[in-house]
């Protein structure tokens, strides 16, 4: 008898659950959302529905994979006794590799520039070919909602990526290492992954700048993969032939190659993916202590030993600040663009 | 003031050196269905931009429901429905999501969007299509989405901007028929830009014609024909034998149809004639049919046919857009 009080018990509960639940979703149907969410929502349902975003998480996933095997195989080989970075043993795991597969590090400021701009290149030119644009723009909202909504929806889904993506490398690395990572090493673990969003959002700002001037996705998608391009291969080139030509002979005295040696280091500056590789190093090997050239008198007396998060961060901050302007100008010039666009039908 | 719902003054845009609005004042009254009449490129979709502070103009000044749509966007856009002249929609969502999407951005919660959604698509006649993906909508389907969807947020005003272009013929007198119904029992004012004259004198209560950036008359079909052919309010098409330009040489023949133009001519009250492949039109200031008959007999000519005509938009169309050999 008992056991059909309890039954009966049961599927009340159950009742009562599946009420709440119901309620729970007609409330939020219920909800009237701000204009700036309905978009930014729709957007990102679009993103993660889309073949073009599933493609790029399974390229970016399968290399993540294939930089975590290597890593993981050469783990022995890679801590030395007397290693200034043997502390910080778990991060190797996104720095090492036997040079067969280059690391998780160096995959992600090759890959996220795809990334960035796989996901902005048709933001606003494939709405105005599909004529949704002036309709959209005829709905009582302020015009840069759609900007800033296709903006902050691509961003959100690449930061769900990337951290999704690097919590895994890390989960894996503590199944097959067994051991835990420090506090500190988690920490510079989010950090990078912020600095790669960020990297991210720069390639992401300008494919969506190229989308506003050019009414062809093609086009854009193009002139964004131009750039990156440029940046990634003739640009080191051509600094390469223009400092050669400058060079100062062994007998120039240390004031000539340090100003020399700084130039170079300022061109290359240039380059979003150089100042991306020094921050990301500075952040994953601990030991990095500076970025440009030192003197033997500066390194006089300097214990080799890691230096500590906060003077880490402290070292890549110009890089960062730089990156962080580069986003904002590029994001700039499309919403003034976009802003005084005449939006016609098609 | 209070009856008025748009109000144009003085409204110009230019692009570069070409004028595409030029000094248009215009209104339009609460609840009627105003036609704005005017060939491609006269300026009506860039005037309809202005009204929604899409664009923004030169000079003079917009106001819409009584709100200045250059410096307060948002409020007109809530209360102004616009379709424009190929309305588009998200290809992968279905109808119905694409609704509600419009509703939500206009301030509705889901439940309430889809309600509505579902009665609009029962209304224009796409109830059975609205789980289909609009990608698989014909152009009509489109088209009557479109109206749904600018309905959806319960307008004031619905501006539609050529919206019946590339619908059959018989989807065309539906679509009409739904905005008029529409109208009436909503109490909506509709501004209807075409260059299409016979839908615009099928629907619209008062017509606006539209030309080279420029408004040259408006008022209901009677007033227009009697604004515009003041001077000359009947029309009498004459057909002579076109054997007679066979007759002789070719210069014989063109004397002919010199004399007979200068006898047809020299008749008190014929202001203009336009002459093609034997038939002749005469815009007169009285009924002169009898005249003309006579003074075409008495030059030898033979008269095959003489009819009056009345005035449609028909007639005010080709005297504007494209201009007959003025006599005053």
């Amino acid at each position: 008898m008992t056991s059909i009080t309890d039954i009966l018990k049961e599927e009340k509960t159950m009742n009562r659950i599946a009420l709440t639940i119901s309620g729970l979703l007609d409330r939020k149907k219920d909800r009237i959302r701000h204009p700036f969410r309905v978009i930014m929502e729709k957007e990102i349902a679009d993103h993660l529905t889309g073949w073009r975003f599933i493609i790029l998480t399974v390229i970016i996933a399968l290399t993540c994979l294939g930089s975590l095997y290597t890593a993981l195989s050469n783990m022995s080989q890679a801590v030395k006794p007397n290693d200034p970075e043997g502390t910080f043993f778990f991060l190797k795991l996104f720095t090492i590799s036997d040079g067969t597969m280059p690391s998780f590090m160096v995959f992600i400021g090759f890959l996220g520039p795809l990334l960035g701009i796989g996901l902005g290149f048709d933001a606003i030119n494939s709405e105005h070919n599909r004529g949704t644009l002036s309709r959209i723009l005829s709905q009582p909202i302020h015009r840069d909602y759609i900007i800033n909504a296709k903006f902050a929806a691509a961003l959100m889904v690449i930061s769900a990526m990337l951290f999704v993506l690097g919590m895994l490398v890390m989960g894996a690395g503590l199944i097959t290492l067994g051991i835990p990572p420090t506090a500190e090493e988690f920490l510079r673990m989010v950090f990078f992954i912020l600095l790669s969003i960020l990297y991210v959002a720069f390639w992401l700002n300008l494919s969506i700048l190229f989308s506003v001037l050019f009414r062809q996705p093609a086009t854009a998608a193009l002139s964004a993969i131009a750039v990156w391009l440029f940046f990634t291969v003739f640009y080191p080139l051509i600094v390469n032939l223009v400092t050669r030509s400058m060079e100062p002979s062994a007998a120039a005295s240390p004031y000539q190659l340090v100003a020399f040696e700084q130039f170079r280091l300022a061109l290359l500056r240039v380059m979003p993916n150089q100042l991306f590789s020094e921050a990301t190093t500075t952040l994953l090997l601990p030991s990095v202590r500076s970025l440009g050239p030192l003197t033997m008198e500066q390194m006089i007396g300097a214990v080799p030993g890691p230096l500590p998060l906060g003077q880490s961060i402290l070292l890549v901050w110009p890089q960062v600040t730089g990156l962080a302007a580069g986003t904002i100008v590029s994001f700039v010039i499309s919403y003034i663009l976009f802003m005084r666009r005449e939006i016609r039908p098609r | 003031m209070a009856g008025n719902i748009i109000e144009l003054t003085g409204l110009t845009r230019k692009y570069g050196q070409f004028t595409a609005v030029d000094n248009l004042s215009l209104t339009v009254a609460r609840g009627e269905i105003f036609g704005l009449l005017g060939p491609n490129g006269a300026g009506k979709s860039t005037t309809i931009l202005m009204m929604l502070g899409l664009t923004e103009p030169d000079a003079g000044t917009a106001r819409v429901c009584g709100i200045d749509p250059s410096t307060d966007p948002v409020e007109v856009k809530k209360r102004v429905g616009y379709l424009p002249e190929e309305v588009g929609f998200y290809d992968d969502m279905s109808g119905l999501d694409n609704l509600v999407y419009t509703a939500c951005l206009n301030g509705l919660s889901v439940k309430e969007a889809q309600a509505r959604a579902g009665k609009l698509l029962e209304r224009v006649g796409l109830g059975n299509e609205k789980h289909k993906k609009t990608g698989k909508y014909s152009r009509g389907m489109r088209q009557r989405l479109g109206l749904a969807d600018v309905l959806i947020k319960d307008p004031e005003v619905i501006i539609l901007d050529e919206p019946t272009l590339g619908i059959d013929p018989a989807g065309v007198r539906e679509f009409l028929d739904l905005i008029v119904e529409l109208s009436r029992e909503q109490k909506i004012t509709v501004l209807f830009s075409s260059h299409h004259l016979h839908q615009v004198q099928q629907v619209c209560d008062r017509v606006g014609l539209f030309v080279a950036g420029r408004l040259l008359a408006t008022g209901d079909v009677q007033s227009l024909a009697s604004q515009l052919f003041g001077k000359s309010p009947y029309t009498i098409e004459a057909g002579i034998e076109t054997a007679v330009h066979h007759q002789g040489d070719g210069t014989d023949a063109l004397k002919k149809r010199e004399e007979i133009r200068n006898a047809l001519l020299e008749i008190r009250g014929v202001n203009e004639i336009r002459e093609d492949n034997g038939i002749i039109h005469l815009s007169c200031s009285r009924d002169l049919t009898g005249e003309i008959a006579a003074a075409i007999i008495s030059s030898g000519v033979r008269l095959t046919s003489l009819s009056k005509r009345e005035y449609g938009l028909d007639d005010i169309y080709y005297r504007y857009f494209e201009g007959g050999e003025n006599h005053e």
